[in-house]
């Protein structure tokens, strides 16, 4: 059974983000940009299964410009076996990237799609376990159990394959890609395609109207008095 | 006991997953400490920046031109090209003109000229203009930080092997003391010292030739020098230095003069410091400003970050920053010792370079070209030697001949005049400079080592910094957030204690802490703990990397080694 991983290349977690001058969206030049934490955690999902023997090939995917294809390579150091770029300049919306992974999914034909977050499982019409914090696969009888993290504790889940899980940051600790295997991982392949070759229409059907900054914090208030407090939850936050 | 047991089952659990990774079958016997793997190169170059790039750099031209090859590995701790790196920078290309004459033409990121060249004095509240000492013409204002990025890109262009992300922490020897490479950093240890799940082991990376490019007090040079003697070897006094704070603004365009270059002296320090100020003006409204302290400072209760933001609400420099917003801040020390401190360079197995060594330029404030320099040079003789078994120690002598010593012996006499005070350094600096010109025999010698030109507390009264209005000046913790700084925090702290009871013994009572006021990243706190009596804190995770520590604690009990690779700031225009 091979396993489909998506890895996306974001602003790194750790930069602070400023949002550009003219509002249209944030800052992206000159600024560090590393695999989503939650497709890390996806990836090293998708080698645990794989190294249990229950899956024979994890193929990592990314989409967007050329330089996804470093972050791929760091997906492929990691410990998948192969990469699919799927190049793409312009801003994919999550529906176009939906659209694009069904395409690959009919062509690769995985059992198993871990991702981070993405919306997929509606068009492929598979039964999905979204916030995962603990997988279990049931080779033999073609079924994962997920435990899923909601509001109220741990739901879970038994799902027949092929299934969609996404990702909690609970699930596991990604390993450390180790120079080695980042060596090896230059001459691992990784097949190019365009949204065109795959027959998907990029439409974005999104505008962004303004990208703005969170307004400031304001500092607290010590409040006196009970009925200090009281006066001010009623008549300034408006709240009671 | 359970403890133990517990950690003992965990971290034979670890390794058996740790060996299934790897493949190894489970049936075979385990030593407790899993062998590394062991990668062989030609060339093993410690540290990403402009020496340990133009030394790469050069060695791939050479096999060009004489139809070779020779594997070269760039090993860097930052979590990419560029990350660690901080500079001023008004950069002369003269370096670079030798390394890569078509950089204009390959798009180098060095687009802007110096268009104007001043100089003030500062009072608290007057600016008074001197004439400029310095020559700038042919130079360019430029962020080091996209200059390393872009040789970084030109290296591996050329087939240099480059691997971010990755901490040299251990030299290698052979059985006869010669240096074979360096190992890097396990990673995956918790702060208590046990495996974590996601534990890998270092790796060796062997060089025929390794060169250590960690810039200034680099963590394995400093080893390399004191097991090598290589100071004395020099006949070079110790190394001095200057803790360098700065900030990247982004300003009004009516403000903004591209190429214009600024330096200060006098306020906000006094006239037994040395330092001043610098503002340059970048492209696209940025502008980089910043203030060097020298760290042969006497008064403990000085805080080099404090004094950087008093200088931001001085009434000639406060225009520029109004209307406008920090894009990022960090700190670094860099050398001062200039050609006094030069340690002898070459060591059985490698060599040092760049500010590792310590080429920096005092009173024109430049090492980045003199680093490059050095860094190409060091390249000839490793090309030599690991080609034709020649002499390692060529590097030496082609220094010597070089424009880097030409330059530094030039320059060799302002910084220590200054040990006599600010009037009768700036007297003799002018003399220097307009009249002497250096061609005398005189050397002037340093004054005593920065960890212990430090006074106790009792000769001087603490200084009382003004609140940051958080629009000019700012605390701690929100200029640190602007430098992208990050660590894994379940790691064994980086920066160790050689006597743990020193800071509450010594650093505390005798000089009050001074860690706790030239760290620039708020590292050193000194909290309440049992008994009521202080305790000193390690956040090692702020850690900006800068080394001021490892320089200035006065019982040099602290020492910097490296964290896990990939941690620490995230400098893009620094």
């Amino acid at each position: 059974m091979k396993i489909m991983v998506t890895i996306k290349r974001v602003i790194d977690y750790a930069v602070k983000i400023r949002v550009k001058p003219d509002k249209t969206g944030v800052v992206t030049q000159n600024v560090k940009m590393s695999m989503n934490p939650f497709c890390e955690i996806a990836l090293e999902e998708a080698l645990r299964i794989k190294e249990s023997g229950l899956a024979s090939e994890v193929i990592a995917v990314s989409m967007g410009p050329s330089q996804s294809i470093d972050t791929l390579r760091t997906g492929l150091a990691m410990g998948a076996d192969r990469g699919i770029h799927v190049e793409a300049n312009d801003s994919l919306y999550p529906l176009s990237v939906a659209k694009i992974l069904k395409k690959l999914v009919e062509i690769e034909k995985p059992g198993l799609l871990i991702l981070g977050k993405q919306m997929i499982a509606g068009l492929l019409n598979w039964p999905q376990g979204t916030f995962a914090s603990k997988v279990v696969l049931d080779k033999e009888k073609q079924v994962v159990t997920v435990d899923r993290e909601v509001d109220d504790g741990i739901e879970t889940l038994s799902l027949n394959l092929p299934a969609v899980i996404t990702t909690d940051l609970r699930l596991n600790q990604p390993r450390y890609a180790t120079l080695p295997n980042i060596m090896k991982a230059k001459s691992k392949p990784i097949k190019k395609y365009t949204p065109e070759e795959l027959n998907v229409e990029i439409k974005s059907d999104l505008e962004i109207v303004e990208v703005t900054e969170p307004p400031k914090r304001k500092s607290g208030v010590i409040v006196s008095s009970v009925d200090e407090l009281i006066d001010k939850l009623k008549n300034e936050a408006n709240v009671i | 006991m359970l403890k133990f047991i517990s950690h003992f089952l965990k971290s034979k659990s670890n390794l058996k997953s740790t060996l299934s990774n790897s493949r190894v079958p489970i049936s075979r016997n385990f030593c407790t400490t899993p062998i590394r793997d062991s990668i062989q190169y030609d060339v093993v170059i410690v540290g990403a920046g402009p020496a340990g790039l133009s030394a790469a750099i050069r060695l791939k031209q050479l096999c060009r031109q004489n139809d070779t090859d020779l594997s070269v590995c760039v090993l860097e701790k930052g979590a990419e090209v560029g990350a660690h790196i901080l500079s001023g920078n008004v950069f002369e290309p003269r370096a670079l003109n030798e390394l890569l004459p078509q950089w204009k033409q390959q798009e180098a990121p060095i687009t802007t000229p110096v268009s104007s060249d001043k100089f003030w004095f500062l009072t608290k509240n007057r600016a008074i203009s001197l004439p400029s000492p310095f020559n700038n013409e042919g130079n360019y204002v430029i962020s080091l930080s996209q200059l390393v990025r872009w040789m970084g890109a030109k290296a591996e262009e050329l087939g240099v092997e480059i691997y971010p992300g990755f901490a040299a922490s251990e030299i290698l020897y052979d059985a006869n003391n010669k240096v074979i490479g360096i190992g890097t950093n396990d990673m995956g240890i918790s702060k208590d010292g046990s495996k974590k799940e996601n534990f890998q082991r270092g790796v060796e990376i062997k060089g025929r030739m390794t060169l250590l490019s960690e810039g200034c007090r680099g963590s394995l040079s400093e080893q390399i020098m004191k097991k090598y003697n290589l100071r004395e070897k020099g006949g070079a006094e110790h190394q001095t230095y200057a803790l360098g704070i700065k900030e990247v603004w982004e300003i009004d365009e009516e403000k903004h003069q591209p190429g214009a270059v600024l330096h200060t002296l006098g306020w906000p320090l006094d006239h037994k410091t040395y330092g001043g100020s610098f503002l340059y003006h970048m492209k696209d409204r940025q502008i980089a400003l910043g203030l060097v302290v020298a760290l042969n400072y006497q008064n403990p209760f000085m805080n080099p970050y404090e004094e950087f933001q008093k200088l931001k609400h001085h009434p000639a420099i406060k225009p520029y920053l109004e209307g406008g917003t920090v894009i990022q801040y960090g700190a670094r020390t860099l050398n001062e010792g200039g050609f006094q401190s030069i340690p002898y360079p070459v060591f059985p197995g490698g060599a040092i370079i760049g500010c590792s060594a310590g080429f920096l330029n005092v009173p024109k404030i430049k090492g980045t070209h003199t680093a490059m320099k050095s860094g190409m040079l060091a390249a000839e003789a490793a090309f030599g030697a690991v080609n034709e078994g020649l002499d390692m120690n060529t590097y030496w002598d082609a220094l010597r001949n070089s424009w880097i010593w030409e330059e530094l012996y030039k320059a060799r006499n302002y910084r220590p005049a200054f040990k006599y005070g600010l009037i009768p350094g700036l007297a003799l600096s002018g003399l220097e400079h307009y009249i002497l010109k250096g061609r005398h025999p005189i050397t002037l010698k340093h004054g005593k080592p920065d960890h212990e030109a430090t006074n106790a507390a009792q000769l001087h009264s603490p200084i009382h910094y003004p609140k940051p209005d958080g629009i000019l000046s700012f605390d701690v913790p929100t200029s640190l957030h602007r430098s992208n700084t990050n660590h894994e925090h379940d790691q064994p702290p980086h920066l160790r204690l050689r006597d743990p009871k020193i800071p509450e013994l010594t650093n505390l009572p005798v000089y009050a802490a001074p860690e706790s006021r030239y760290c620039p990243a708020r590292v050193y706190e000194y909290v309440a703990a049992e008994q009521n009596k202080l305790k000193l804190q390690i956040n090692a995770q702020n850690c900006l990397h800068c080394k001021a520590c490892d320089i200035k604690d006065p019982k040099q009990n602290i020492k910097w080694t490296v964290p896990e690779g990939g941690g620490g700031p995230g400098y893009s225009v620094m």
